[in-house]
């Protein structure tokens, strides 16, 4: 019989503390934050999208053999001797038009990895997190500033430096070839 | 209210018809809408969250879209379903706590029906709910549903007991069926309330308050049972039966049930405030008087209703987001084993003390 008045006591006194609680989460401030309008500031490190500053590229291929997904591709042509190709942020010469520097943002597994090998800190990760797309093509990301003309007269022209150097190698090895012969038909005549 | 149309208009079936639905249309549905609103709006303050805030100024049209969507939703009955039954159902259940509110009297002016037996008869009518949720529940032709619908019926059936036994507690103390009497009885000031000991005077009021005090948690207990509220609300029970009895209603069907449920909410929480908190009866007097306006009386009247009503609805939400679903067991422990104990108790004590 104790036991049953103290049952119900108790039944009754918790309930009341329960609603003590909620009654004073009621005009507690809520803890939501409204994230399209309200963005919280994201850690020092964090890791969004890859960002590629292309005027520092030296297109050395590092970030392109440390991704582990492959989702890099990148497309040098030699620069010509007589064309300045201009210096890095860091004074480092550059030796090699970058034709083509495509990220696959879809296959990217934000891993950092192809940014610590990076010579002249042009790869980067960015604070954005927000790009989604209906086609996933977009997400092909293009940092070459090179036009496709553009890019075709820097092939042809390191074709045509190639094919020189190639012609010159040629007349070198010729005029070796042949020069050690003169005397001889010096000395034959 | 039905006479004054009936001046008005010369015509007694226009007068009944408009009469029957202006409860409806002017109370119960925007209420409805606000309520779940305002539920929303609870639970997420108390939980520390903001809660719906796109749809108009702070999300006040959200209920407003909820319904439109739900209007606009295919209509779909199982295959295996018994039509007839199933389409039943939601009509029945919304008739059955719509038909409650006749003899609710919302103001010294208006009450839908003025019927000697209010009590008895809202106690009576309120029970075609369960055959209407027994009938979804069957005829939805799956086993959650059927399972929600027998733990609504068992429930709804046990927890009237309670409730009757301390309505005819109230009966004993106040001499009236007539929810308009009684709310007349408790008049003028707040310490004329039933809660506070009525309209009795001397040593029989003071001894009357500790009575009436467990007589009001039993029947709010009871009553919040009878609705299917948390933490009473095995019938639905979302993590054990999906939604119980109305898992295979869609659309409109589904928006009915919605709204039967909110209306029982403020039907059960205007019987409470009617039989102990006065009914319409404002707590201190009223302006009309004072100033000499007379009409405005009744105005004050349907606010102080309308307040007390919606304060008890809230209470039932802060219980809702307070307190877990009790077991089945627990459920029938709680009702036979304490609560209809306490209800004789009190009844044969308070009898007692209204002899003296």
């Amino acid at each position: 019989m104790k036991q049953y008045f103290r049952n119900t006591w108790e039944a009754v006194w918790t309930v009341l503390i329960g609603m003590k609680i909620t009654f004073r989460h009621l005009f507690a401030p809520s803890v939501t934050i409204q994230y399209p309008e309200v963005k919280v500031d994201l850690p020092d490190r964090a890791r969004n999208r890859l960002y590629v500053n292309i005027e520092d590229c030296i297109g050395c291929d590092q970030c392109v053999r440390a991704c582990p997904v492959s989702c890099i591709t990148l497309e040098t042509v030699k620069g010509t001797p007589a064309e300045d190709l201009g210096k890095t942020s860091g004074g480092k010469k550059k030796a090699l038009w970058i034709t083509r520097f495509d990220i696959d943002i879809a296959k990217c597994c934000y891993c950092s990895l192809c940014v610590y090998p990076c010579p002249t800190e042009c790869i980067r990760m960015t604070d954005v997190y927000e790009f989604t797309e209906y086609e996933r093509e977009n997400l092909v990301y293009q940092f070459a500033t090179l036009t496709e003309k553009e890019s075709e007269i820097k092939k042809q022209n390191a074709a045509k430096a190639e094919a020189e150097k190639a012609a010159q190698k040629l007349v070198a090895a010729k005029a070796k070839a042949t020069a050690p012969a003169a005397p001889k038909t010096d000395s034959e005549n | 209210m039905y006479n004054l149309l009936n001046n008005i208009l010369g015509n007694e079936y226009l007068a009944t018809i408009i009469a029957v639905a202006l409860p409806l249309f002017i109370f119960i549905l925007p209420y409805a809408l606000y309520a779940v609103y305002g539920e929303r709006k609870v639970s997420a303050f108390m939980q520390d969250r903001i809660g719906p805030n796109r749809a108009g100024y702070q999300g006040l049209l959200q209920s407003v879209a909820d319904i439109l969507k739900l209007i606009q939703k295919e209509d779909i009955i199982p295959n295996e379903a018994d039509k007839k039954l199933f389409n039943l159902a939601p009509v029945l259940v919304f008739a059955g706590s719509y038909a409650a509110f006749a003899a609710i009297p919302f103001s010294g002016a208006y009450i839908g029906a003025d019927i000697d037996l209010g009590l008895f008869y809202i106690l009576a009518i309120s029970s075609v709910v369960v055959a209407g949720i027994l009938m979804g529940g069957w005829a939805s032709n799956n086993k959650y549903s059927l399972l929600g619908a027998m733990r609504s019926a068992a429930q709804i059936i046990s927890y009237e007991i309670p409730t009757a036994l301390v309505v005819l507690t109230m009966v004993m103390v106040t001499g009236s069926l007539n929810l308009k009497t009684i709310s007349e009885l408790q008049t003028a000031y707040f310490w004329n309330w039933n809660i506070l000991g009525g309209a009795f005077s001397g040593i029989e009021k003071f001894l009357l308050i500790p009575f009436m005090i467990v007589a009001f948690v039993i029947i709010y207990i009871s009553t919040l049972a009878e609705v299917n509220r948390v933490p009473f609300d095995i019938p639905e029970a979302e993590s054990e039966l999906v939604s119980g009895f109305h898992t295979e209603y869609s659309g409109m069907k589904f928006a009915m049930f919605f709204l039967s449920e909110y209306a029982n909410m403020f039907a059960v929480s205007a019987i409470v405030a009617a039989l102990f908190f006065g009914g319409y009866q404002s707590p201190f007097g009223y302006l009309g008087n004072t100033i000499g306006i007379s009409w405005f009386v009744p105005v004050e009247q349907l606010f102080w209703f309308t307040i007390k009503g919606l304060f008890f609805v809230f209470v039932q939400m802060w219980l809702r987001w307070t307190l877990p679903r009790l077991r089945v067991d627990q459920l029938m422990t709680v009702c036979w084993k304490y609560m209809i104990p306490y209800a004789f108790a009190n009844l044969i004590i308070v009898g007692l003390i209204t002899l003296i």
